[in-house]
């Protein structure tokens, strides 16, 4: 079994994050990146398989600051071979270039099976894995919890809203977006990290031109601002009832 | 879980061997081979009465050869590091940092911990504190003070005195309240001090006794280079876990300076302080012994003396002290283990403390250790009768004997 996951790193809500002066950014100077919550689920169940069924499991990632340290945690983890994309990624790029950018990376490895996070909290143009599969003309199915694989097919949980989930399979190569993996990602020991450090490599692939069509070109971003909309009602309980009252005559709902 | 492969992997039958190797090299490690299996060990543990394997029994299944039952076992995870066992020890086997840190190493490097640790680990490594908050905010605590802290980076000259604050002192918002008093003692006192501020991580003894020796190690060196930048005479520090760490695993690492816990520090100024000490605090007071100041580190004498200057405190003694001490239940990690613990044992160490508090009539438990407010102001929410005891660092009761 041919894994590959496909991963990237994510500002770290720990910090407050600022806007640039351009007014349609993140500041990114200040900005500390953490591996997106749910890629790392998707690393995790892409280890687990491999202990289950034997296999090889590559680790795909843009480069962006901190990422070497991500990569080699993750052949501390289990993962066999790591691959860093080079290019323009420092200044964040949309899930439409990343897609792009990786389908030819992740279609040279001939994987059996496609793991990535089923979203980031910095997909603004909707998450990588749908767009991935399209590009490799792959099926696709998001919020996985669990997957197990057999020959050339796959059965996936995939959770439904009010805890409903559906067993489904899946024939392979498949691009799947995990939710959670069947076990929580693991913790490996900071030695195992550093012993990593020496022994494994970073393999680079350069990534010429990043397409970042299809996306929505972003007008500006902005923190939350306070409405003055809410009034504070006062007086007494008869007071403020007969004043509800008036309000929803007056918007019509009375 | 996942098997790790290695030469001294549990279930390898010549894991006992080197494991028990291994322990030998550890600080009087030797000691081991005298182990009389008396068992007093076991008797003085706090959990040892539900532990699966208690320090002695790990002790005779090792020789046995047969430890790779003791590594299927959770129990070590239930050990606070609080040294009581080693305290007791007839043949003075190093039990805390040899028999049950290594064993916690094993486990960890096997990838076998619970759960609940490793949140605490990975906020270590990410952002030098357990806690997880931004390094960047280390000295927010500090703002607004009427006494500015300074910060080293920012002053660039050199101090008397290099205050290493701590992570709970940091960030526990409740502790900092202890930190605060601190700055005010010391500014009374005239002391030209200064911290780390973002350049400090968290001294990681605790982590180090929860088995994550590399992360200890990483977080040394982070602050040893930190410290090696600037000019100072002298450390001191508002953690016993840190003093710990600077005193005796540090110099190790070769990062090597004075330092004193900071009970130490004001019981030596203390004609300066006495005079300052007007406010009558009418409560009868009992002081517990933190692990790594008392038994770890033999300060008993100093926070008492601190307490005893105080104009209208009775100091009274718990059933267990100096020596023979409770633990809070937060050291070794115990900090991040609480729900882990408490699955396994339905009570509480820091309550038991805190009915011993009460069983004496104390009005304060005096406290010199930033686990202890926390831990103790939460068991006495739980403890019957406990309502009126109120917990507060020797720091905080020094400032309310002061005039305004």
């Amino acid at each position: 079994m041919n894994i590959v996951v496909l991963i990237k790193l994510v500002p770290d809500l720990v910090e407050e994050l600022t806007i640039d002066d351009s007014g349609t950014d993140l500041e990114r100077d200040w900005l500390r990146l953490i591996i997106n919550e749910f890629d790392d689920h998707a690393l995790e169940q892409g280890i687990l398989l491999k202990e289950q069924s034997e296999g090889q499991v590559t680790v795909v990632a843009p480069d962006t600051e901190g990422v070497d340290d991500v990569l080699y945690a993750a052949a501390a983890r289990g993962a066999d071979k790591l691959i860093k994309l080079l290019g323009e990624f420092e200044q964040g790029v949309n899930s439409h270039a990343l897609a792009r950018a990786s389908a030819s990376v992740v279609q040279d490895l001939q994987p059996d099976l496609v793991l990535t996070g089923v979203q980031a909290h910095n997909d603004l143009d909707g998450s990588v894995g749908p767009l991935l599969a399209e590009f490799l003309g792959m099926p696709y199915v998001g919020y996985i919890s669990g997957v197990t694989v057999g020959d050339k097919k796959s059965i996936a949980r995939k959770e439904y809203p009010g805890g409903l989930i559906a067993e489904m399979e899946i024939s392979l190569p498949a691009v799947l977006g995990i939710q959670a993996a069947e076990e929580p990602p693991r913790y490996v020991a900071i030695s195992k990290v550093r012993q990593a450090m020496k022994t494994a490599t970073i393999e680079e692939q350069e990534i010429i031109e990043l397409d970042s069509s299809g996306g929505p070109t972003i007008s500006r971003m902005f923190l939350p601002e306070a409405t003055e909309r809410a009034t504070m009602i006062e007086g007494d309980e008869e007071e403020v009832a007969a004043k509800l009252v008036e309000i929803f005559q007056e918007l019509g709902l009375l | 879980m996942t098997a790790f492969v290695s030469n001294t992997a549990p279930g390898n039958s010549s894991f006992s061997k080197t494991f028990y190797d291994s322990l030998l090299e550890v600080v009087d490690g030797e000691h081991l081979r005298t182990c009389l299996q008396c068992g007093t060990c076991s008797g003085v543990c706090p959990f040892g009465y539900l532990m699966e394997f208690p320090p002695g029994r790990m002790i005779s299944y090792l020789r046995a050869d047969i430890f790779d039952r003791v590594m299927d076992s959770e129990s070590v995870w239930m050990c606070v590091s609080c040294y009581a066992c080693t305290q007791v020890c007839p043949s003075k086997i190093p039990l805390t940092t040899g028999l049950m840190t290594r064993a916690k190493e094993e486990l960890l490097l096997a990838g076998n911990i619970p759960k609940e640790l490793q949140s605490a680990l990975e906020n270590s490594q990410r952002y030098g504190n357990p806690l997880g908050e931004s390094p960047r905010k280390r000295a927010n605590w500090a703002k607004g003070l009427e006494t500015e802290v300074a910060i080293m980076g920012k002053v660039k000259r050199p101090v008397d005195i290099l205050w290493f604050v701590g992570d709970y002192p940091s960030y526990h918002p409740r502790v900092q309240l202890a930190s605060r008093a601190v700055v005010k003692l010391l500014d009374v006192l005239d002391i030209d001090f200064g911290i780390l501020g973002p350049e400090e991580n968290s001294d990681a003894d605790s982590q180090r006794l929860a088995g994550e020796r590399g992360l200890f190690e990483m977080l040394a060196e982070k602050n040893g280079q930190a410290l090696s930048k600037y000019q100072f005479n002298e450390i001191i520090t508002t953690d016993p876990h840190a003093y710990n760490a600077l005193r005796n695993e540090y110099p190790k690492l070769g990062i090597s300076y004075p330092v004193r816990h900071y009970t130490q520090f004001l019981a030596d100024r203390l004609d300066q302080l006495q005079p300052l000490l007007t406010q009558e605090i009418k409560a009868k007071v009992t002081f517990h012994d933190p692990c790594y100041l008392g038994r770890a580190n033999g300060v008993y004498d100093e926070p008492r003396t601190l307490l005893e200057a105080i104009p209208g405190i009775k100091l009274v003694e718990m059933q267990h002290n100096r020596s023979t001490s409770l633990c809070c239940g937060g050291g070794g990690g115990g900090m991040w283990l609480d729900g882990f613990q408490w699955e396994k044992a339905h009570v509480r160490l820091s309550e038991w403390r805190v009915r011993e508090a009460i069983s004496v009539d104390a009005d304060v438990l005096a406290v010199a250790c930033p686990y202890e407010s926390p831990r103790f102001e939460d068991a006495a929410k739980m403890v019957q009768g406990a309502g009126q005891l109120r917990v507060k660092d020797i720091a905080e009761l020094l400032v309310d004997a002061m005039e305004d």
